[in-house]
């Protein structure tokens, strides 16, 4: 690839194609929710394998446990499973008298089991590949171009737009002043402009989205997105994917057998 | 004589019915270095962006003897570079790289002699190695230095640069007009800046409610300094 | 910067392999479609419209104001998006932003990505038919028509997410319907509320700054067919949703969770509780304490990790 700043030789696993990335990732993602419920040996390898390819990959520790975090308030609403899911008791909450089944507690810890290690192999795969990377190789597994094309163009923006919100956020925080005893705004005024601050946010990309354009347009646009990113599938790539095609392919038999 | 730009009888509104140029005429030469000033609201970028066809007004533009009309926009837009005054709205792309790549990828070039433009866009704004970086960890100084480093990779024969040294701070001020001064292409710069005209271009126009008020050279136009406050510029 | 962003899109683990497969094919349909739509109605602007407004939305939910007691509301911005720019521009952009969400932030599983993309195409199809249906009735001459018409619409669309997500975890398995509708409508009741307020602000700024824009998006083409889709969407949610309980014993959700492979080797799949909550002997105040817990459990952790992303993002 022309200005990319790495080359296969020097990087070995660390220089993985984005595709093969995507491709394993999922099918990792894929394996993970087809382990049978209650294999927790087999929940363990897979944690150790994705560990070990973040190690590889110099994806921190930390990085992976911290972004895991966004999804809690889904995980903390499993927690009433153990109770609404009918089997054999367990435990019994003392005083209420719910009882714990041992079956709702196989899917509650299964779903988290699930959850935490298909998050942490999404983070793996965003930590570890540029994001013009990552869209290249959607590209090329078959994502529409215009689709891909929208989603750079988001990303892109996503700071510019976000710092323009932030600046309003902190105009808005400068200007509220508090006064001891004297009621707050209510909730709907409160509410009201937040509004008008998103209508004008609204006005000032749509404004921006037309002046790109034209920027656009004066480099010779011509509503085709075209790129020259060129990146070659070497040997670790067909390994890794090779091994996680496998990994599916026995988690699959292990559920037949 | 034939000029590398031709403005005759040039008039623009905008939709919502504001008028922004009003009759006007100009020529620009190849090789001249041209400050565009005038007040807010004076119609300088609304020029700028007559010369590549974004907008189309009434009158005659022609960049280097052809008409600028529709069926020519491909090589009009080959013959002017415009920068703009957000770089964010230039710099669209994921990485430097592929946005100076941008253009001369549009305009059919072969890889091979687009990363050589690349490379030498980057270099002629002293930007070279800074192919991976991303946009959004960038100065605003650099994102300036990167606008006009996309469209150089174009090869224009005119530069078009709206306020390139706005909410500069004096050192990325600096580097930009260094930049300008070593520009082997035909400048025109909309700008509010008069030392920035003082001291990289040598004709300058004066605009002001979407007429030209003064066209002359630099050094005459900036020493009248009644003219220039009446027309809001000082 | 992105203090807003807490998940409200299903991660993976929570959606079986086939329901997820499901998704994405109703997904890669949808997103066909939007592209087609848009690309007529934008033309060569398409990518850097759409692109950059998805980028708004996307900050949009990050402009958030306390509610009480800590909580603070935000919009989803499926409806704002289908108003202004239309039922199929709005689409595309809602699904670009469950994309990078998923994709680059981990709010969202991969493998349910189709699920969250469609929940919110159908709440930007649902929000902008219903908006201007509404517009209609209210009467299109008068000031305030909009702006309601939008409170409602917005708040309509955001129960349609949380309808069709609770289907959806329900058809998988992972909660029983009995359990997860009416906590889901309780919550999303009062997110939409909130969204209800945030977007008819919005739309009377624009109505009074910009009127021309919201024209467009009222007049957008496709509005037909979003019309169409829209109802059937909110036609087979209602027939899904009603099937079971009319049908009573033999579990219609259970049937379809059957047909889509979900098979009886794997015991948790099957598991329906017959919507009534098991845990309790009898009484129906218990299922309401377990659900007023669960609720409190889940907005408790929604302003937890509220509060310790905004502390990351200001340091």
């Amino acid at each position: 690839m022309q200005g990319s700043t790495r080359s296969p030789e020097t990087g070995g696993m660390r220089s993985l194609d984005p595709r093969t990335k995507v491709v394993a990732v999922v099918l990792f993602i894929l394996a993970v929710n087809l382990i049978p419920a209650g294999a927790w040996p087999v929940y363990l390898v897979l944690l150790a394998l994705l560990w070990s390819a973040a190690v590889v990959l110099h994806v921190g520790m930390l990085v992976l446990l911290r972004r895991s975090l966004v999804a809690v308030p889904f995980v903390l609403a499993v927690v009433v499973l153990p109770f609404t899911t009918p089997g054999a008791a367990i435990y019994e909450l003392p005083g209420l008298g719910w009882q714990i089944s041992r079956e709702g507690m196989t899917l509650f810890l299964t779903i988290l089991c699930r959850f935490f290690l298909a998050v942490q192999a999404a983070v793996l795969l965003a930590a570890s590949t540029p994001v013009s990377e990552l869209l290249w190789g959607l590209r090329k597994l078959g994502v529409p171009t215009t689709l891909v094309a929208i989603i750079g163009f988001m990303y892109r923006y996503l700071f510019v737009i976000g710092e323009e919100a932030g600046q309003m956020i902190r105009a808005r925080a400068a200007r509220s002043a508090q006064i001891p005893h004297h009621r707050r705004p209510s909730v709907f005024w409160q509410g009201r402009v937040s509004g008008l601050m998103v209508g004008s946010l609204f006005l000032r990309a749509l404004a921006r989205s037309e002046r790109i354009y034209v920027a656009m347009l004066s480099r010779g646009y011509d509503g085709h997105p075209r790129s020259m990113l060129h990146l070659r599938m070497v040997a670790w790539d067909w390994i890794v994917v090779i091994g996680s095609g496998l990994l599916l392919a026995l988690i699959l038999w292990g559920r037949m057998a | 004589m034939s000029c590398l730009v031709e403005i005759k009888n040039l008039s623009f509104s905008y939709q919502d019915g504001r008028t922004a140029l009003q009759e006007l005429d100009l020529s620009i030469c190849e090789g001249e270095k041209v400050g565009i000033v005038g007040s807010n609201g004076a119609g300088k970028s609304t020029l700028l962006l007559q010369l590549n066809g974004v907008l189309q007004g009434t009158g005659d533009v022609r960049i280097a003897g052809d008409q600028v009309c529709r069926q020519n926009l491909g090589r009009i837009r080959s013959l002017v570079g415009l920068v703009f005054q957000d770089p964010d709205d230039q710099l669209f792309s994921p990485t430097v790289f592929e946005d100076v790549a941008f253009g001369p990828l549009y305009m059919g070039l072969d890889e091979s002699a687009v990363s050589l433009r690349v490379r030498e866009a980057l270099e002629s704004v002293g930007m070279d190695g800074m192919e991976e970086r991303v946009p959004n960890r960038m100065s605003l100084g650099e994102k300036k230095l990167v606008a006009i480093a996309t469209v150089l990779a174009m090869r224009p024969r005119i530069l078009a640069l709206d306020e390139p040294t706005a909410a500069l701070d004096a050192r990325a001020r600096r580097t930009i007009l260094g930049v300008l001064k070593h520009l082997d292409e035909t400048l025109v710069v909309a700008t509010h800046d008069l030392s920035l005209v003082a001291e990289v271009l040598d004709r300058t126009i004066v605009m002001d409610r979407g007429e030209v008020v003064a066209d002359g050279p630099t050094a005459e136009i900036l020493r009248d300094e009644a003219f220039l406050a009446e027309h809001g510029l000082i | 910067m992105f203090s807003g962003l807490i998940a409200l899109h299903i991660p993976d683990g929570f959606i079986t392999p086939s329901v997820a497969g499901l998704g994405w094919l109703m997904c890669v349909l949808v997103i066909w479609m939007a592209t087609r739509q848009t690309r007529t109605q934008f033309g060569e602007a398409q990518v850097p419209v759409m692109g950059v407004l998805a980028a708004f939305i996307f900050a949009a939910q990050a402009i958030n104001f306390p509610i009480m007691a800590g909580t603070s509301g935000h919009l989803v911005g499926a409806a704002l998006a289908g108003i202004v720019m239309g039922p199929w521009a709005g689409s595309l952009i809602m699904a670009a932003v469950v994309i990078v969400q998923g994709l680059i932030f981990q709010d969202g599983g991969l493998l349910v990505m189709g699920w969250n993309v469609i929940n919110m195409v159908a709440a930007v199809l649902v929000g902008s038919s219903a908006y201007l249906v509404i517009f209609r009735i209210l009467g299109t001459d008068r000031k305030r028509s909009r702006p309601l018409a939008a409170m409602i619409a917005a708040w309509i669309s955001v129960e349609i997410g949380a309808v069709a997500t609770a289907l959806e975890l329900a058809v998988s398995g992972t909660f029983p319907l009995g359990l997860s509708l009416p906590a889901m409508t309780l919550i999303y009741g009062i997110v939409g509320v909130c969204e209800g307020v945030i977007t008819a602000a919005a739309i009377s700024l624009l109505q009074v700054s910009r009127p021309e824009v919201l024209r467009g998006g009222e007049e957008s083409q496709g509005k037909i067919s979003a019309a169409w889709l829209s109802s059937g969407m909110a036609l087979a949610l209602v027939i899904a949703l009603f099937s079971p309980l009319a049908s009573g014993a033999p579990d219609g959700l259970e049937v379809v969770a059957h047909q889509l492979g979900a098979s009886e080797s794997e015991p948790f799949l099957s598991i329906f509780p017959d919507y009534s909550v098991s845990f309790i002997s009898s009484s129906v105040y218990s299922t309401i304490v377990a659900m007023v817990i669960g609720v409190i459990m889940v907005f408790s952790s929604v302003l937890a990790v509220g509060h310790l992303v905004a502390r990351r993002s200001e340091e």
